[in-house]
């Protein structure tokens, strides 16, 4: 099991950072909700993997760490703020620089708000 | 606490006198730099007589000790001495300055900078902690700059203080690095520690660079060859500063810390060679230069370098006596060259010019400053009777013992033999140049005029304590001057033996013989001009411009190299460092698989991951046609709330699928605006080479995780598993984490919730995007934008929904739930309403705006965290007990739940916030109107 989360992390994360380094604001954002899911992965998993233990007193006998859980809650709160910004971030961008090419300059010119 | 006064009292003045007094001419400045420093030289006083008889004083403020970061004080003999020489002479500047500035513009930004000054060099002397030193010695630097360049319309002066700050910095930062070494060889930063023999910082194989760096930051500060550089082109700055920093205080901090550090470096031959050579050579340098300026501050600037190096050489030597004439020159120096800066100034006031090939025969406008200067410069040069003298004769003595290799042992004397040749006859030539020697030649004031008593009467106290220096040099010698040597060496030295001085032996000779030399030379000065104006000239200033030209031209390019404007690859290179930084540690031969036994796959969890990693490939192959990409990202998004669900997360689960939904939502909004296909623009080259930045990045972090969960777990958990009942009184652990064991975390993160959606708010209020919505939208969105069913199928669900967020808060503390899944689900059924009516619709009947929603959640979380103050506990201790209610039965309260309310109330805020202005920008009102 391990070795197969320890994949889909890498997967998440590759995917992410692949689509962070397109030129046009919304894949990056995409690349970045993406990115963020497989640190979020990553982080929990340092709480080991367990099955039917939630870290409720009196629900398991041995609950996995709670501590994991956590900081990637407070992780994926972050992080939707930070998409939300971000998207409105690119949609001003969008419109003041009249294209959504992430250094504000469009190689093609093609698109026009 | 008075340690501390001592260093903070001119600080607090540096504050206070710009407030206090805005006109220059008033006396205020002066009367409060003047009370500070007659507060502090009294201070130190009172505590003379202990200090000297070799107790030490220290004072300790506990601030961050986990990383040795604490305010610590200090006063030895060795700090006395220097203290005393810092306040003392500074009040004397302090009155000087007052006459200097007499009625010009600047005197309170002098006596301002002056006392921060003050107050920085105090804390160098006084510092007990090396970092806190550290931050005293760049704050001299950073004060100097700004003295230095007083007068900022003038080039030069820019110039030199530019300088001054390249060099004294950069030996800052040297120092810096020196100073880390030391502390974490000797395990602390604390002088004690550092000074004591446990440390043996000698036998440690990285002193060559401890004693190599702070050999640089020493030797920059006290402007040893080749850094003396700055010293000469410092001169810009108003003869008040010179007088101060350039005689007596900032150059002597070098000087300091070799004292200071001379028990745990010191004793070397690595010591004895580098601080001798460098010494011997600014001695040379210095005196041969300074009889060849003509400008009076200049002269005296090289015979600075020049003395300094003499103090140096002495400190290097190592021998036993050595550090007692080290002191007592460093002392006599003090006391004789603040005095004939004095003059140069006093001269240029009355003249209007600092040039000796013009300036002649004042002494008949200036009689009492010819006395004054006549002492002063006959202890310089080295005149019998006077305290110059007797140090420079313990010099040669020490010369002479001096433990330098067999055939060298003749150099150092005969070297120094003929500094002090050159060193008398520039003595005699400021003097004799500037008083008498004929007339004056076409100066620009005339008739020179006297400048006052005022500004004479500091520089007579000083050659009036030269002569009290040189009348009971031996109670000096012995008083003061040993008792701070022993502290500097780190054990007691015997008496010097004073007699020595009056033998006539080789030492009496060699003074003999550079002051018959000196005078020699000064006679045959014409000639020598003329030769020394044949030499090349070797424009320092001009090398250093040039250095600095093109460090700067460098700087810029590689910048420009590096910053070309594309985002693209700064992130590509951001990645790559981080690859480039771990990779070699996951390559050193580490294992990766961490010896903990795997756990089967079971197939569902397996076909779970299986097509999250589907879902995110599917996103990036299809990442061209946007709204099938964002739909399988949240997909990927919905995995990933599988998996958290599946490994015993049931909070990350619930709250990853409110998340998910809102952030989708608020992704679609803002496609609906943007292009809905991405342009197939990036070169094949382009797309290998982020793929394969993706690959390495993916391993990379696969692999740690791999060889993390493959690790034995070792955890902190047991804590807050053990706790969170007796201690937060709630059975779910992550809620009680989030709610009290971290509620600071939490508080922080609600408010990076509130800002970021403030944010948003601001960046929608004038985006005018209705007319510049793409006509070929239409193709891809639903023409009726608010569909019956969705409609009539809204308004139940709300109460519902709103019942059922209710039920998660209440619950949150003992079962999954909590604030932040709460306020996201109300959040996610308000916005449902949004989306079947329309914005004005369900605005229309929303009780109430949201920013204020933020403001209140904020506030009632920190509130609730300010409470438990009331109560005499920590910030966010919660409270909570059990209680027995009609009807409701059993019930537990905790403040804990008021907490959650805040972070409730702030999510919901936050959410509808964005959501709302995202919406609007739809409408056909367009977004004229503010919402929230």
């Amino acid at each position: 099991m391990e070795a197969l989360y320890a994949i889909a992390v890498g997967v998440l994360t590759a995917c992410g950072i692949y689509l962070v380094l397109r030129g046009r604001t919304f894949p990056v954002i995409m690349g970045l909700t993406l990115l963020s899911h497989g640190v979020n992965l990553f982080l929990f998993a340092s709480g080991r993997l367990a099955l039917a233990a939630p870290a409720v007193i009196g629900e398991s006998a041995d609950p996995t760490d709670p501590l994991p859980q956590a900081l990637v809650l407070t992780a994926i709160v972050i992080s939707f703020a930070m998409t939300a910004f971000v998207v409105v971030l690119a949609l001003r961008a969008a419109v003041e620089l009249r294209n959504d090419h992430v250094d504000g300059v469009d190689p093609e010119e093609d698109w026009r708000p | 606490m008075m340690l501390l006064s001592i260093v903070t009292l001119p600080l607090v003045g540096a504050l206070l006198t710009p407030l206090v007094s805005r006109r220059s001419t008033a006396i205020l400045p002066a009367l409060i730099a003047g009370t500070i420093g007659i507060t502090v030289v009294s201070m130190l006083l009172s505590q003379a007589m202990g200090v000297l008889g070799g107790s030490i004083l220290i004072e300790h403020y506990p601030w961050l000790p986990g990383i040795g970061l604490s305010p610590a004080f200090r006063l030895d003999a060795l700090g006395l001495f220097f203290a005393l020489i810092i306040a003392g002479m500074g009040l004397l500047i302090t009155l000087y300055a007052h006459f200097y500035f007499a009625g010009k513009h600047g005197a309170v930004r002098f006596h301002s900078l002056m006392l921060a000054f003050m107050g920085a060099m105090l804390g160098i002397v006084t510092s007990e902690n090396l970092l806190f030193m550290l931050v005293f010695w760049e704050m001299t630097s950073l004060v100097s700059f700004v003295l230095i360049g007083f007068h900022q319309d003038e080039r030069p002066a820019r110039r030199g203080a530019r300088m001054t700050l390249v060099i004294t910095g950069g030996g800052g930062l040297a120092l810096l690095a020196g100073v880390l070494l030391i502390g974490n060889s000797a395990g602390s930063f604390r002088l004690s520690d550092i000074l004591a023999p446990e440390a043996a910082l000698t036998s440690d194989p990285l002193y060559p660079w401890m004693l190599g760096l702070v050999l640089i930051g020493a030797m920059t500060k006290s402007a040893q060859f080749p850094f003396h550089l700055w010293l000469p082109n410092a001169m810009t700055a108003p003869t008040p500063v010179s007088a101060y920093l350039h005689s007596a205080t900032m150059v002597k901090a070098g000087i300091f810390l070799l004292a200071r550090l001379n028990p745990a470096l010191g004793d070397t031959e690595a010591w004895l060679y580098s601080i001798s050579t460098a010494g011997m050579a600014t001695l040379l340098t210095g005196a041969f230069i300074a009889m060849f300026k003509h400008d009076t501050k200049e002269l005296l600037a090289y015979s600075t370098v020049s003395h300094l190096g003499l103090i140096t050489l002495l400190v290097g030597l190592s021998t036993r006596m050595a550090m007692v004439a080290a002191l007592f020159h460093l002392l006599n120096h003090a006391l004789f060259k603040a005095p004939l800066f004095m003059m140069a100034g006093a001269v240029q006031k009355a003249t209007g010019t600092r040039d000796m090939r013009r300036i002649n025969g004042l002494w008949r406008t200036l009689p009492a400053l010819t006395v004054i200067s006549a002492v002063a410069a006959a202890s310089m040069a080295g005149l019998p009777l006077l305290a110059g003298y007797l140090s420079k004769k313990m010099f040669f003595i020490e010369s002479m013992n001096a433990s330098v290799m067999p055939p060298l042992q003749w150099l150092t004397p005969a070297l120094a033999a003929i500094a002090g040749l050159f060193s008398a006859a520039y003595s005699f030539r400021i003097f004799h140049n500037v008083f008498f020697n004929g007339q004056p030649q076409d100066l620009p004031v005339w008739p020179p005029k006297n400048p006052g008593v005022g500004i004479q009467v500091p520089a007579a106290v000083l050659a009036l304590a030269v002569v009290l220096v040189s009348w009971h040099a031996e109670s000096v010698v012995h008083g003061l001057i040993g008792p701070v040597a022993s502290a500097a060496a780190g054990s007691a030295l015997p008496d010097y033996d004073m007699h020595q001085l009056h033998h006539i032996g080789t030492a009496f000779f060699m003074s003999l013989a550079a002051m018959l030399g000196g005078l020699l030379l000064y006679m045959a000065r014409e000639p020598l001009f003329r030769l020394y104006d044949q030499l090349p000239p070797a424009d320092a200033r001009e090398i250093f411009e040039w250095l600095m030209t093109r460090a700067g031209g460098n700087a810029e390019r590689l910048v420009h190299a590096l910053e070309n404007g594309s985002v693209q690859r700064y992130i590509a290179l951001i990645i790559l460092s981080t690859i480039a930084l771990a990779g070699p540690v996951l390559l050193s031969g580490i294992q990766w698989h961490g010896g903990e036994a795997l756990t089967p796959v079971d197939p569902l969890t397996g076909m779970g991951l299986v097509l999250l990693m589907a879902t995110a490939v599917g996103v990036v192959l299809g990442h061209h046609q946007r709204l099938f990409a964002l739909l399988l990202l949240g997909s990927a998004g919905l995995f990933v709330t599988l998996t958290f669900a599946r490994f015993s997360a049931p909070d990350l689960a619930l709250t990853q699928l409110s998340v998910e939904v809102m952030a989708v939502i608020i992704m679609m909004l803002a496609l609906s605006f943007l292009p809905q296909a991405t342009p197939r623009e990036s070169s094949g080259f382009r797309k290998g080479r982020d793929l394969g930045i993706a690959a390495l990045g993916g391993l990379g972090v696969g692999l740690v995780s791999f060889a993390i969960m493959t690790r034995p777990h070792s955890t902190i958990a047991d804590f807050f598993l053990s706790q969170s009942k007796p201690g937060g009184g709630g059975s779910n652990v992550v809620n009680v984490i989030l709610v009290d064991f971290r509620g600071f975390d939490t508080l922080g993160e609600i408010t990076v919730l509130g800002i970021a959606a403030v944010a948003v708010f601001a960046l929608t209020r004038n985006l005018q995007l209705k007319d510049r919505i793409p006509q070929e939208r239409d193709q891809y969105w639903a023409s009726n934008p608010h569909p019956l069913i969705l409609r009539t199928m809204a308004r139940p669900i709300l109460p519902i929904a709103l019942m059922v967020s209710a039920y998660i808060f209440l619950r949150g503390h003992n079962m999954p739930g909590g604030g932040f899944i709460a306020g996201l689900i109300t959040a996610v059924a308000l916005s449902l309403q949004y989306m079947a009516g329309s914005l004005a619709w369900a605005h229309e009947r929303m009780l109430t705006p949201f920013r204020p929603l933020i403001g209140l959640g904020l506030l009632l979380a920190c509130g609730t965290g300010l409470g438990s103050l009331v109560f005499g506990e920590a910030f966010l201790s919660s409270w909570f007990g059990h209680y027995k209610l009609p009807l409701l039965g059993h019930l537990e309260l905790a403040t804990a739940l008021l907490f959650d309310l805040g972070v409730f109330t702030t999510v919901v805020g936050a959410t509808l916030l964005i959501l709302a202005n995202l919406g609007k920008l739809m409408t056909v009102h367009g977004p004229g109107k503010e919402i929230g």
